[in-house]
Order: C-alpha cells, then structure tokens, then sequence
C-alpha cells in the first residue's frame, strides 16, 4: 500500500539545511494500524506530512497504492489526498462558521459529489458517529470529543484507503482519547490503513506495528 | 466542485463574519449609488435643456441684429458703433426665400399695464400673428393677433394667463380695455398657460402687434426675428438664404447673426453630455476604492484563515480550486454591493425626481452598465492578488497555522 525508498526530507533553516528524514524505507500493508513515537523533532510529523502528500520528498521514491506518487503536480496530489487520505489532527480544524453537518460534508463538496448522494452519506455519518442531534450546532458548541468525532466522520466521508492522525488525542482527556482511538481502531477493522503519530506510549503500544523515530531516522520498530 | 457549491460556501464565509461584510457591501453600494444619482442628475439636466429648446419650436432659426465674433473685439465695437438695425421689412423679405416657411419679428420692452386701479410691470412683446405657430404657443382664451399688414398698429393686445387672472380674478378680460404706457389697448386673447420655457415665462407677458409695440417703445428696430424653416432638412439652405438676404438689404455688409436651434442645442447637449461623464468619472473613483477595501479585506481574509486554507488543500483542494473560493467571495460581495447600490441610487433619483419635479432626472442606462461593470470589475480585478496568495499557501505551515 504505501512504500518509502530511501526517502529523505530536508529543511532550509537560516541558510543551513537540516535534515528531517534521512533515508527512509518503509513499507506498510492495506490495512495496517502503525504508530509512529519518539520525541520532538525526531521527524514524526514530517514523516506523515510525506505520507499524506502534503510534502514532497527531497529525494527518494514514495509509491502508494502501486503508483508512483513522488512527482505529482499540486491538482494530482490534491486528488490522490481528496480520494484516499484521510486527515484527524490534534486540533481538530474544523471550520468555525460551519455547522458539525458542514464541516463533515466538506470533502464531499470539494470532491464534486452530487448534493444527494453527499446529504445520504452525511446523514449515515453523523449517526455513525452519535452526532445525529449535535448536526446544526457549530464548533464552539460541541466538547472536545465531539469535535474529534465530527473529524473523523470527515475524515471518512471520502471512504479513504489511507487514515493518518496526528497526536489524535493531543487535546483530550484520558476518557474521550481511550473513545477517539476506539473509534479509529474500528476502522482498520474495515481495512482502513491507520497511522498514528503519537506522544502517548499507553496508546502507539496498541497499535500492531510500532515505528520508532530518532532523529529523522526508525530506530526501532516493534511488533504486537 | 459544482459552481454552487462554491457560491454557497462562499456565501457561508461571507455570512461568517457579517460586519465587515456589510461595511463592504454598503462601500460598494455607495460607490454605484453615486454614479447612478450623479450620472442622473447630469442626464436629467441635459434633458432639461434640450426639452426647453424644442419647446421654443422645431426648425427655428434666430436671426439677431449684430455680428458676433469669436475672433474678440470687432472694430465696430471700438468705434462706439452700435449694430445696424434690423427693421420690418428686412423680416418680411426673409420670405421671399423657398426654404423658409414664416417668420416672426420680435419686439421686446417691458411696460407699465393698468386696468381700473391695477397695475403692474409687464414684459411687452411685439410680433406678428405668425408667433404663434412659430413659438409652438396656445390660445387659452379668445383670438391671437390678427393676420395682416406688419405696419399696421392696431390697438389690441393677448395677455399672459397670469396677467389675465392679476387684472381680471375671475372675468375673462376678453374684450375690455387695458392701458400700456400711454396707449389703450383691447384685450383680443389669452394665452394658454405654458409655465416657463428658457427662464422666459410667457405666463407673464403680454403680446401687441410689432407696430404697435415700435410706437409703444418709440423704436424701428426689431429684437429677433424668429424664423421657420420649411423642414428640417432646408434648415441649412434657410439659414444661408437669411444671412444672404439680409447681408443684400444692408449693402453687402454681414452685420446679423444666425443661429439653428440645433447648434445651439448640439452645443448644450455636448457640454452638458461631458458634464455627466465627468461627476460620472468622480463617482466612479469611489467604485475604485471601494474595490481597494475588497482587496483589503480579502487579504486579511486570507490572513486570517490560513489554518482553513490549510485544511481545504489537506481534504482534496487543489490550488485553482481555492482560488476560486476566494475569487467567488469578492464577486458575490461586488454583485451584491452593485445590486444594493443600484437599488439605494434609483430611490436617491425617485426622491430627487419628487423634489425637482421640472428636472427630468433619469440615470442613463450606459451609466447604470458602467457602474456595475466597474463594480464588478474593481472587485474581481482586486481580489486576484488574494485568491492566488491564498492558493500558493504550502499546506503543511497553513495548517499550522504559520
């Protein structure tokens, strides 16, 4: 599914170049549940900006899905993110203005679906997810993990191969996480591929394949 | 993404922070609404002017005594010459051209009218019975000067309908007797009211034959002639043959002037005509900046909603597709901003129009196009430099929010 060839990325930072990812070679399965840990900085976070086609490698070959992904122009790259990537960040990022049904419509509007087809799916979404009366409430109405919910209901709509999540528990309580992460599981029960980046060792420790990062490098990668 | 999708997600961002959206709209709206009530004024005050020179009559010629130079001080005037007159005759051998159908001489005085204990200054006109189909006038009452020989001074006379009502209330004056200066005169005839034409009421005025008028003021000379031309297409040839004949009765010398009603009203009709395109052109100076403030805000927009920019090209946006967002944003508020301008601008012309009911203010329909073309072109043109600014945003510091 997704395949990383001695991917490096660097940074230009006050005229030096730093190195975020040295020589990545990765390989993960349709339907995996990886977690990725280890400290700030240790390029986590680039790592899944890589996956999710929101960065480019500075060299190295990315393939996902059996294509060659590396080389894309921005309106490629914004198709492969709209048709099998889906994002859940730390915070969220729903759009203020819009309602809990908008924000999860979204994608559906960018992608061009008709407003039938998109109604249906929102509808069977938001019941999914125990949000059928939070529906019309806007984001400043809802509590933390009913935002986080109302994001992965987005971050599904498109029915995407691949779920990446950022710290999805970064800005909720122990409770709400342990219910945020149970829902993500749910989904690779469905053949979703998830990754998770992670501080929370208690929560990449579930995950069937742990990665390790150092430094811009996988040091370690563990197994359950 | 469906074009009304985009519309309506960017009516969601324009709903999503309202004031500053209908500080745009009304900056908009004011914009058209003044080019729309200026642009009305100019037109309505060249409608004005050219309504009161047709109502002087169609194909007229004025012919006056004394020849204006455009090239300064002619010499006569440095010799304290005074112009040639121009006399009766001269007006009736203007008849003796095809092209012109019939003529008036105008005399003009003003005098003292008295009937019984009342009096009051008039303005006194001598002239023929052809005056009155000359100057498009009406009777209201009675009969108009009688046909006949031009020297002849009978002592009759039409009044103003004004004049009629100061003199004689509620009778008809038809008939009685009235005294200018030190001569009587028989009221024949009322003149329908006409109200103003040319700041010349002839609601005010009373009418004598152009003899009677030259004993009256003790002259020969003659005012104007008012002259007719036969179409519209011999006003040329009868304004050629007039100069000529008159230029043969005084000795081969050119000491009248010649005026069509339509040079004269081409003339008002250009300079009134520029007039409006220039207030037209200030008005739309404020379209301008108005269109300035949509590209500022639209900035601040982008400023402000990088994390959303962010997350849309992260959910499957690429960048024309956010460009368009953007793009939609100021054209909705343009178009909403010209329509509401539109609407503010035709009540501003309906309140005038109720105001100065004489002034027939319209907004021409190339000034109303124009306004909205600029609206909406200042708009779009503005918001181009945002929309790529938000499109070029590297998604990964957007949604950062960097």
């Amino acid at each position: 599914m997704i395949e990383f060839k001695r991917v490096s990325r660097s940074f230009m930072v006050g005229g030096q170049e730093v190195a975020a990812l040295r020589d990545i070679d990765l390989n993960i399965a349709a339907g995996d549940y990886v977690s990725i840990m280890g400290p700030s900085g240790s390029g986590k976070s680039t790592l899944l900006n890589l996956i999710g086609l929101l960065d480019r490698p500075s060299s190295g070959i990315y393939r996902l899905d059996g294509g060659n992904v590396t080389d894309l122009d921005d309106q490629q790259q914004a198709r492969v993110r709209s048709e099998k990537i889906g994002f859940v960040f730390q915070s969220f990022h729903l759009i203020p203005r819009l309602s809990a049904a908008m924000n999860i419509e979204l994608p559906l509007i960018l992608a061009g679906i008709p407003p039938a087809e998109r109604r249906a799916r929102v509808t069977a979404l938001l019941e999914n997810y125990g949000l059928t009366d939070r529906a019309e409430h806007r984001p400043d109405q809802l509590s933390g993990g009913q935002k986080q919910r109302v994001a992965i209901a987005r971050a599904t709509s498109m029915h995407p191969a691949v779920l990446l999540a950022d710290e999805p528990t970064g800005n909720l309580d122990q409770t709400t996480g342990r219910e945020v992460i149970n829902l993500l599981e749910k989904l690779t029960e469905q053949n979703v591929t998830l990754i998770m980046v992670t501080h929370d060792p208690a929560i990449g420790g579930r995950a069937m394949r742990q990665l390790h990062m150092v430094d811009g490098r996988i040091t370690n990668e563990s197994n359950t | 993404m469906k074009l009304l999708d985009i519309a309506q997600f960017a009516a969601a961002s324009l709903r999503g922070s309202r004031s500053r959206t209908l500080l745009m709209i009304l900056a908009m709206s004011i914009g058209v609404a003044s080019v729309v009530v200026l642009t009305a004024l100019g037109e309505g005050a060249r409608r004005y002017v050219v309504n009161q020179f047709s109502s002087l009559g169609t194909n007229l010629i004025i012919v006056f005594p004394g020849r204006t130079e455009t090239a300064g001080i002619g010499p006569g005037m440095l010799l304290g010459q005074i112009p040639r007159e121009l006399s009766l005759d001269d007006a009736q051998a203007l008849l003796r051209s095809p092209a012109i159908a019939r003529i008036a001489p105008l005399t003009i005085g003003t005098s003292q009218i008295s009937q019984n204990a009342l009096n009051r200054e008039v303005v006194v006109l001598g002239s023929t019975s052809e005056m009155l189909k000359v100057r498009h006038m009406s009777m209201g009452l009675g009969q108009f000067l009688p046909a006949g020989d031009v020297h002849s001074s009978e002592s009759v006379c039409v009044l103003g309908s004004k004049i009629r009502r100061e003199l004689f209330a509620q009778e008809s004056g038809i008939g009685s007797w009235v005294r200018l200066g030190d001569r009587r005169f028989r009221v024949i005839g009322v003149l329908a009211s006409q109200g103003e034409s040319m700041g010349f009421n002839t609601d005010e005025i009373v009418i004598v034959p152009v003899a009677s008028a030259h004993m009256l003021f003790n002259t020969s000379g003659l005012f104007r002639i008012l002259v007719e031309a036969k179409s519209r297409d011999s006003i040329a040839a009868a304004s050629r043959d007039a100069e000529q004949i008159l230029t043969e009765r005084h000795h081969g010398e050119r000491d009248v002037t010649v005026v069509t009603q339509d040079a004269v009203l081409a003339t008002f009709d250009r300079i009134l005509r520029a007039l409006t395109l220039a207030v037209g052109g200030i008005a739309a100076i404020s379209l301008a900046v108005a269109g300035i403030l949509i590209m500022n805000v639209m900035l601040i927009a982008v400023s402000q909603r990088v994390k959303e920019i962010g997350l849309l090209k992260a959910l499957g946006a690429p960048a024309a597709q956010i460009r368009k967002l953007f793009f939609a944003e100021a054209v909705l508020l343009s178009g909403i901003g010209s329509v509401a301008g539109l609407i503010l601008g035709e009540a501003g012309v309906l309140v005038i129009a109720k105001l100065y009911p004489a002034l027939p203010v319209v907004a021409p329909w190339w000034a109303v196009l124009a306004a909205i073309a600029t609206s909406l072109g200042t708009g779009i043109m503005f918001s181009v430099w945002p929309a790529r600014r938000a499109a070029r945003l590297d998604p990964v510091t957007a949604l950062a929010g960097r």
